[in-house]
């Protein structure tokens, strides 16, 4: 006879249980981490090698040929400042909306945004070429007493994404004091040392709060129209050029979409193999994944819709520029970039309709890996593609990267996962006490009932 | 000699309890006393009765000093070094509310940031502390003299903590 086995009430963790259970996530580093912490390293020294020969030898090492003067490293930029865009959507457009389940995630995606930008900023400096002139991008007074032209985007960006970096790095700390306060009445050794330090002296008094509250609230209302507006700002970049396939006024809204998209699918990405080897199973459930893929086919959708309404208006707007340059994207020399773009970012995605693969996380996490790949090469045609197909034939060119470039682009997602993996180890990627937050604290009245 | 005054420090783990004792101790004239939670929580927010934090005010003025410096730079730069680009007038200030924005929100965060340290180490008050009360305990601290101690104990055990103990 079939015994019918009644699942047990699963009762919600109490508060020293998720100080315990976030606290075990740190320190006593595994073999396994120090392999890929080696392997990480290594390929961060040969993406390093390769921009130290790139600055010896000049930019011709890189694979640039008039017309196409942008790259995979202007590439690399964008894709990584897109990366960047979900975590300080997690953290405070959610936030915000008083949205209780990011508070799981938020500090993983939090994290991944300076990261991210800590990552793109280099890029730029890359692609200048003459490195160690990145200063003239900041106006500063100098004897020829030029200034920099506000007028340009190139401008605006430098103003975008340092103040994006200020401001999600100051976020991200102000966000951990409080846990940083929780650990270090539980740590030992050098590490209880660095939480003191880095807890600021937080004991949680009553002005404490009362001071913190507000102040996260205000920094959550001041990154939200921050985060909107730095993609925007990078669109424009291209969009006020006249470059057919860039010239278009769709470009902010589908860019910061796209880049909203590309971040929920690198939280993704990192969350799953974070969760089990954390065992965070029961603080990061299926439904929090089943949210996040509720946002990445939200925001994957504006992308296709995007690329459709690209498309509709390279036609309905008789331009021959246009039309030529949106057929050479889809039949030209790079039709394969194209056609690899809009398989993952505008098809799978259709798969999360079916609630099966929204709550499978090996599905969510391979799903999420062709998303970031269909992303980078989004930017790619975007930049590339239009570059290499402008007005004239004779100055239409063919541009493919070198291996300078394909191994600074490896370099800088060592880079990404190396400061990923050393916060990992060190500090708390679930957040303490906005877990507890959303768990009710005991009542008295409620025990004694 | 300890850094605080001497009083009873009390944990509690019901926060229904922590918020009565807090309302009587208000009720028997108490005012410098120090509550501490793991988490930040409305009801012993309400107990206790704070006005409105004033770091708002330093976001606010951040903000405008932001806004006025973004504009206020890009405008005196390109005065500076009259160059037409673009066939654009030399001060153009629409591109430069992207400026004006990014400062806005740099400057602000900034002064909320400085606020926010700054008001919290204005406020703080030498007290007794306990580690448990990042974890899972709510505790207050009362400054009291030797000869006041047993009724404010009497109320804080009557109210439900778990532990009451005399810090000197």
């Amino acid at each position: 006879m079939a015994t019918v086995v009644q699942p047990e009430p699963v009762a919600p963790p109490t508060y020293h249980d998720v100080t315990r259970d976030v606290a075990a996530t740190i320190g006593h580093p595994s073999r396994g981490y120090f392999v890929l912490l080696g392997i990480v390293l290594v390929v961060l020294a040969i993406g390093a090698s390769a921009l130290l020969y790139q600055i010896r030898t000049g930019l011709g090492v890189a694979g640039y040929t008039p017309p196409i003067m942008w790259g995979a490293y202007i590439t690399t930029f964008v894709f990584w400042v897109g990366i960047a865009h979900s975590g300080t959507l997690i953290s405070a457009i959610l936030y915000l909306f008083r949205s209780a389940w990011r508070t799981a995630v938020y500090r993983t995606a939090e994290a991944m945004t300076v990261f991210a930008v800590l990552t793109a900023g280099l890029f730029p400096l890359i692609h200048v070429g003459r490195i160690w002139y990145a200063y003239w991008l900041f106006p500063y007074p100098n004897q020829r007493q030029l200034w920099v032209n506000f007028k340009s985007p190139l401008v605006f960006d430098v103003f975008a994404v340092s103040t994006y970096l200020t401001v999600s790095t100051l976020f991200l700390i102000v966000g951990l004091i409080p846990d940083l306060a929780a650990l270090r009445e539980q740590a030992t050794g050098w590490r209880r040392k660095l939480y003191e330090i880095t807890s600021l002296g937080w004991q949680g008094t009553d002005q404490q709060w009362r001071h913190y509250t507000r102040a996260y609230l205000y920094l959550a209302a001041l990154a939200t129209p921050l985060v909107l507006s730095v993609h925007s700002v990078v669109s424009w970049d291209f969009a006020v050029s006249i470059v057919p396939g860039w010239h278009a006024t769709i470009f902010a809204p589908y860019f910061v979409a796209g880049a909203i998209y590309s971040g929920v699918a690198m939280v993704i990405t990192l969350m799953v193999p974070l969760r089990k080897v954390f065992k965070m199973e029961r603080y990061v459930t299926v439904e929090h994944f089943e949210n996040l893929s509720k946002l990445l086919l939200l925001t994957g959708m504006i992308v296709a819709y995007a690329y459709g309404t690209e498309y509709f208006i390279a036609w309905y707007s008789g331009n021959p520029f246009e039309q030529a340059s949106f057929y050479n994207r889809a039949f030209g020399d790079y039709w394969w970039a194209t056609w690899t773009m809009i398989l993952c970012n505008g098809f799978l995605p259709l798969f999360l309709f079916f609630r099966k693969v929204r709550r499978s996380i090996p599905a969510l996490f391979v799903l999420s890996l062709f998303v970031n790949l269909g992303m980078w090469f989004e930017r790619f045609v975007i930049i590339v593609v239009s570059l290499s197909f402008e007005y004239e034939p004779y100055a239409m060119g063919h541009y493919t990267p070198t291996w300078v470039e394909w191994a600074i682009l490896a370099g800088s997602f060592a880079w990404f996962f190396m400061w990923f993996l050393l916060f990992a180890k060190n500090f708390p990627t679930v957040s303490i006490t906005e877990v507890k937050e959303i768990i009710p604290m005991p009542r008295k009245e409620r025990a004694h009932a | 000699m300890s850094a605080h005054p001497s009083g009873l420090l009390a944990a509690y783990r019901h926060v229904d309890a922590a918020a009565g004792a807090i309302r009587s101790l208000k009720h028997m004239g108490y005012v410098d006393f120090t509550v501490y939670t793991p988490v930040p929580n409305h009801e012993i927010a309400d107990a206790v009765g704070h006005p409105v934090s004033p770091v708002r005010l330093w976001t606010l003025l951040g903000g405008l000093t932001g806004c006025v410096t973004g504009f206020g730079m890009s405008m005196w730069m390109s005065y500076d070094w009259p160059l037409v680009v673009g066939g654009k007038p030399i001060g153009s200030w629409i591109p430069y509310v992207v400026i004006a924005f990014e400062l806005t929100v740099l400057f602000g965060a900034g002064a909320t940031i400085l606020g926010l340290l700054y008001h919290s180490w204005r406020s703080r008050r030498p007290a007794a502390f306990d580690g448990r009360f990042t974890d899972d305990m709510i505790g207050i601290f009362v400054p009291c003299p030797v000869e006041r101690r047993p009724a404010v104990e009497e109320l804080l055990r009557s109210s439900g903590a778990e532990e009451v103990r005399v810090e000197s």
